[in-house]
């Protein structure tokens, strides 16, 4: 569409308006393109709704098992397996722990190649290319092949969200440094510093607040996979949920659930104060 | 900044005052005190004679995933629709679900902040459960297949998208809001004409993102049986079909990056 049948269609509204039809602008401003999108979206959605089977019976069948869940919810058990559940929510949290520390010693080397602005080109593509395969798969592929690697049991799952943690902190702290203010790099440079002296007196000053930032958010994320990892035996509590579904024992189910909501609100509740300290 | 005076009285400026300086150095310690604990209880659990072998067993798995086995991939067109379908359609619920719980979070929205904390805890609760975990769940309670896959996804959106969005909502400008009260418009209405249009492009960005993020997490769902490419790689794994393996990683590889590309020219676009 056209300059001028844009202003036209401004000025029809404005004519509307003034005869006290007002009409808000439309969120997407080309016609063609907003009826496009709409009938694009409507063709999807018949053409997907159409292809899911679902068989109603089974649903039907689990709706009492749906209020067993929520009625566990009220009353979980916290107590008749009360050992599997503190051996596996330590597992997670060891895990949690180690795997970040060594994910974002790993990650610093990797977001500093992974910087435009101070690697040069073959370290960028390779710190990328590093980044691109971490960030893609789940980390529970990862797990898969970790424990086919190295067996069954946490180290696996240590190296799975170490591996994991890699990706996600240095593409953020590689896009942080191309954003960071290149004259405090220059006055640096000009004082004849080194590149160590470099990256310690002028990068790193500028990024530290939210590579600290960055490294508690994801220590809660850590938290979090570590509790389904272990599906695949990787460690953690996520053999324990796994085993208490599958008997349908859901007060269990629901404790451990609850016991991995409140550490995840204690971690975010941390991380909060931490970040606020470092700002 | 802290000084201090050196034998021959000269100053001498330094970053931090002694007390912190060795403050800094016990909370290192600690820190790696804890780390080192950590590593011990996890090294105490690891079987070392397997991990000795990780060498081999890594080339080995190598050299049976390659070549990757190209014949499978016809048969994996379908599958992976399910899985686009199951992100798509859990985001879309998803949204539809975040959208009046963000609302009700809301600071400056919120009818009441008895309902602010309840919508609070709903959105902490989904974010703090893996969407595999929902989908172990669903799966027992609506049987195995698409179904649970995409309630699965949608309850993990909700916490997500409500959380940016309700944070998005609070940072709106009052003055637009005001100038519609001032009219005599209602709660509905300010909420219409005021809130959303500011809210609008944040909210539209933070749903492709959602979308983005949930193809990721639903090729794995097919491993608890709920539906999608994550089936067949199940099935591939405990066949040790590994060539089968490989070819699904490519797909999922490609998949990913594809859409990744598609939620940054549309973020890109939109904001």
């Amino acid at each position: 569409m056209n300059r001028e049948q844009l202003a036209d269609q401004a000025f029809t509204r404005e004519a509307l308006a003034s005869t006290g039809r007002w009409r808000r602008l439309p969120f997407i401003a080309d016609p063609k393109v907003r009826w496009a999108m709409g009938i694009g979206a409507v063709v999807y959605l018949a053409l997907a709704l159409a292809s899911i089977e679902v068989n109603w019976e089974r649903v039907a069948e689990g709706m009492s098992r749906a209020l067993n869940f929520l009625g566990a919810f009220t009353q979980p058990d916290f107590l008749s397996r009360r050992d599997d559940i503190i051996d596996g929510i330590l597992e997670s949290l060891t895990m949690t722990l180690t795997s970040t520390v060594i994910g974002v010693a790993l990650a610093i080397p990797v977001g500093l190649g992974a910087a435009r602005n101070i690697a040069p080109l073959p370290i960028y593509l390779v710190c990328r290319s590093i980044i691109t395969v971490s960030r893609t798969f789940q980390e529970i592929i990862i797990a898969i092949l970790f424990v086919v690697m190295f067996g069954f049991g946490p180290l696996a799952g240590v190296i799975t969200l170490a591996f994991a943690t890699i990706g996600f902190m240095a593409k953020l702290l590689a896009e942080d440094i191309e954003d960071l203010d290149w004259r405090q790099v220059e006055a640096i440079r000009a004082t004849g510093a080194s590149w160590w002296q470099t990256m310690n007196h002028a990068v790193q000053p500028q990024v530290m607040a939210r590579l600290i930032g960055l490294s508690m958010y994801r220590l809660d994320i850590n938290f979090r996979e570590s509790a389904v990892i272990g599906i695949v035996g990787a460690g953690g509590i996520g053999a324990t949920l796994n085993t208490s579904m599958s008997r349908y024992e859901y007060d269990t189910s629901a404790a451990i659930l609850l016991i991995i909501i409140a550490v995840v609100l204690l971690c975010e509740y941390g991380s909060s104060h931490v970040r606020r300290w470092t700002q | 900044m802290p000084v201090s005076i050196s034998p021959q009285g000269q100053p001498r400026w330094r970053l931090r005052t002694s007390r912190a300086q060795w403050l800094g150095y016990l909370a290192w310690l600690i820190g790696a005190c804890l780390f080192l604990l950590c590593w011990k209880m996890i090294s105490d659990n690891t079987m070392w004679v397997f991990v000795a072998d990780a060498g081999r067993q890594g080339d080995d798995l190598i050299s049976r995933m390659l070549p990757p086995d190209w014949h499978y991939a016809h048969r994996l067109w379908k599958p992976m629709w399910d899985t686009l379908n199951i992100a798509t359609l859990g985001t879309l619920l998803g949204i539809v679900m975040a959208f009046p719980v963000a609302f009700l979070a809301a600071r400056n929205t919120t009818p009441h902040p008895l309902v602010r904390s309840l919508a609070l805890m709903l959105i902490v609760s989904s974010r703090s459960i893996n969407s595999l975990i929902w989908a172990m769940l669903l799966v027992t309670i609506l049987g195995p297949g698409v179904l649970a896959g995409i309630i699965a996804i949608a309850l993990r959106s909700i916490g997500f998208i409500g959380k940016l969005l309700y944070e998005a909502i609070e940072e709106i400008h009052p003055t637009p809001v005001e100038a519609i009260s001032a009219t005599g418009a209602g709660r509905l209405q300010v909420m219409s004409y005021g809130v959303l249009p500011q809210v609008l492009p944040a909210f539209a960005g933070i749903s492709v993102y959602r979308w983005d993020i949930n193809i990721r997490e639903s090729t794995v769902l097919g491993l608890v049986g709920a539906g999608g490419i994550g089936l067949q790689l199940n099935a591939a794994i405990n066949s040790l079909a590994w060539s089968q393996v490989s070819i699904i990683f490519l797909m999922i590889f490609a998949t990913v990056l594809a859409s990744e590309w598609i939620s940054a020219r549309v973020r890109h676009a939109i904001i």
